[in-house]
């Protein structure tokens, strides 16, 4: 256990009670008192304040960045404007998803990329190996910087007291730089909750003022700290993938339902090849939302049968404690990835009724 | 610190029983609710089943794991506690009361009498814990 890294807010998580885990290697608040179901409830109704400082950051400077970024990454970064940010993949030569991550154009010679933190130094490895004669500087920042998530309907009015910033101007997926409690700060209007939110990252030494601050100033609306296990019931509601179980190394990004980010149209990157050819010929699965018919909760790992078949497994499966059902997402061959398909769930040997339904399971009115 | 009534058994799986005659009645402790977290579904035996000691008899679903039911009696399911299932959380909220979670008819009360005391199993936790 000692061997865990540690976020900057290692020892607020334990202040509040949270109860400790490991996941990939970082020493992590699973939940704290409260508890998952009312973390989870807290950020759909009122404001949830997550810990993701162990997320890993990479800036990418100079006159090739977009080019380079380009070349490695599935959407199109020539596309962004300043102040802008987008969801993309980190591809392989396979066309399978070496990382899933968020890039941040500053400039047309400043980029920003947010990775997952149990993938930080495979991606930072990738990264450099593919740099190649692009002119540009690639540095890991990980560790320089706290990353804080405030979600929920609450979250906006809550991050307003603390800043001059005007946080009505950052549309969805655009980002500033400005003060947050006098800290020098990225403000995001992004997340990973379905909610409408801000991500701020700021200087790792700040973390705890600015974590404080905004339990403070979020108590009057019932903010609660929210741990691992509520970031997950909440993205799965959403539908939103997660890396090492929608996307991996032989997972196509097509299979995972994330055309939407492959622009196959623009210039080369790693993998295209294969993404135009799987577009091509047609994938053999896809990623597929269930929901569950009789009493019984499918977990990660197991397996989906469809007409007495083991055909599929499914990658993520809890209960959704805002919809109050036991929800999952799974890859089922592509034949049988229609909505209203019927299929059987082996839980502990038995096997239990599943239906696919749309995603995402949970969408926020606007 | 976990809370261990005085007046039942306990087995290292973390089950309570409350005897009653020939009747054991079976929940999870405290520690283990604290364990699991926010309990949403327990998957019962049927009544009339028939179990040896140790054996499996279901589990219960928190968000995020599952933990199988060992009854630490052998015996007859003479009673479940289905209707939980519709407030699961009070496994969580009331662990030796209105969670217990299966009644047994035992083969062999001495099994009961072989189980942790109060005290054993506190020690038991703070050894292992």
């Amino acid at each position: 256990m000692e061997n865990l890294k540690k976020t900057p807010l290692n020892a607020a998580h334990r202040a509040l009670g949270g109860k400790m885990v490991d996941f990939g290697g970082w020493d992590m608040p699973v939940q704290y008192r409260a508890g998952v179901i009312a973390e989870h409830l807290a950020t759909r109704e009122k404001a949830g304040l997550f810990d993701v400082s162990h997320m890993g950051e990479i800036h990418v400077d100079g006159p090739d960045a977009i080019a380079f970024v380009n070349s490695i990454t599935t959407n199109d970064v020539s596309k962004l404007v300043d102040g802008q940010a987008h969801y993309s993949a980190l591809t392989n030569e396979r066309g399978g998803v070496v990382d899933d991550l968020l890039v941040y154009r500053f400039g047309e010679n400043k980029l920003f990329l947010v990775v997952n933190a149990g993938t930080t130094e495979k991606d930072w490895d990738w990264i450099s190996s593919k740099r190649g004669d692009y002119d540009v500087d690639l540095r890991h920042a990980s560790s320089d910087y706290c990353q804080i998530a405030i979600q929920g309907p609450k979250a906006i009015g809550i991050l307003q007291k603390l800043t001059e910033t005007d946080l009505s101007t950052i549309k969805y997926y655009h980002f500033t730089t400005g003060e947050v409690d006098g800290v020098p700060s990225i403000i995001s209007r992004t997340g990973y909750t379905g909610e409408d939110g801000f991500e701020v990252y700021a200087d790792a030494g700040k973390a705890e003022q600015l974590w404080n601050k905004m339990l403070e100033t979020g108590e009057s609306e019932e903010i609660l700290p929210c741990g691992l296990a509520a970031r997950n019931t909440l993205r799965l509601e959403a539908a939103m993938s997660l890396y090492g179980h929608e996307l991996g190394d032989d997972i196509s990004p097509l299979e995972a339902n994330l055309g939407w980010i492959c622009k196959l149209n623009k210039e080369n990157f790693i993998g295209k090849d294969v993404l135009v050819k799987q577009k091509e010929e047609g994938l053999d699965r896809k990623l597929v939302g269930f929901e569950m018919t009789e009493p019984g909760i499918a977990r990660d790992g197991f397996p989906i049968y469809i007409d007495d078949e083991k055909l599929g497994v499914v990658t993520s499966g809890s209960p959704a404690p805002f919809l109050k059902k036991n929800i999952g997402l799974a890859f089922v061959p592509t034949e049988f990835a229609n909505i209203g398909q019927e299929i059987k769930i082996e839980v502990r040997g038995k096997l239990l009724s599943a239906v696919i339904v749309p995603t995402p399971f949970y969408k926020r009115e606007k | 610190m976990s809370n261990i009534p005085e007046n039942l058994r306990y087995s290292k799986d973390h089950e309570w029983v409350l005897v009653e005659g020939d009747v054991a009645t079976v929940g999870i402790t405290d520690y283990a609710q604290e364990s699991l977290g926010d309990v949403v579904y327990i998957e019962f035996p049927k009544t009339g089943d028939s179990f040896n000691a140790h054996e499996a008899i279901g589990s219960v679903e928190s968000v995020k794991a599952v933990s199988e039911i060992f009854t630490p009696v052998g015996g007859e399911v003479v009673e479940v506690n289905e209707g939980i299932n519709d407030s699961a959380e009070v496994v969580n909220s009331d662990c030796y009361g209105g969670g217990w979670m299966v009644k047994i008819k035992m083969n062999n009360p001495g099994e009961a009498d072989a189980m942790l005391s109060a005290d054993e199993y506190e020690e038991y936790l703070s050894a292992n814990a």
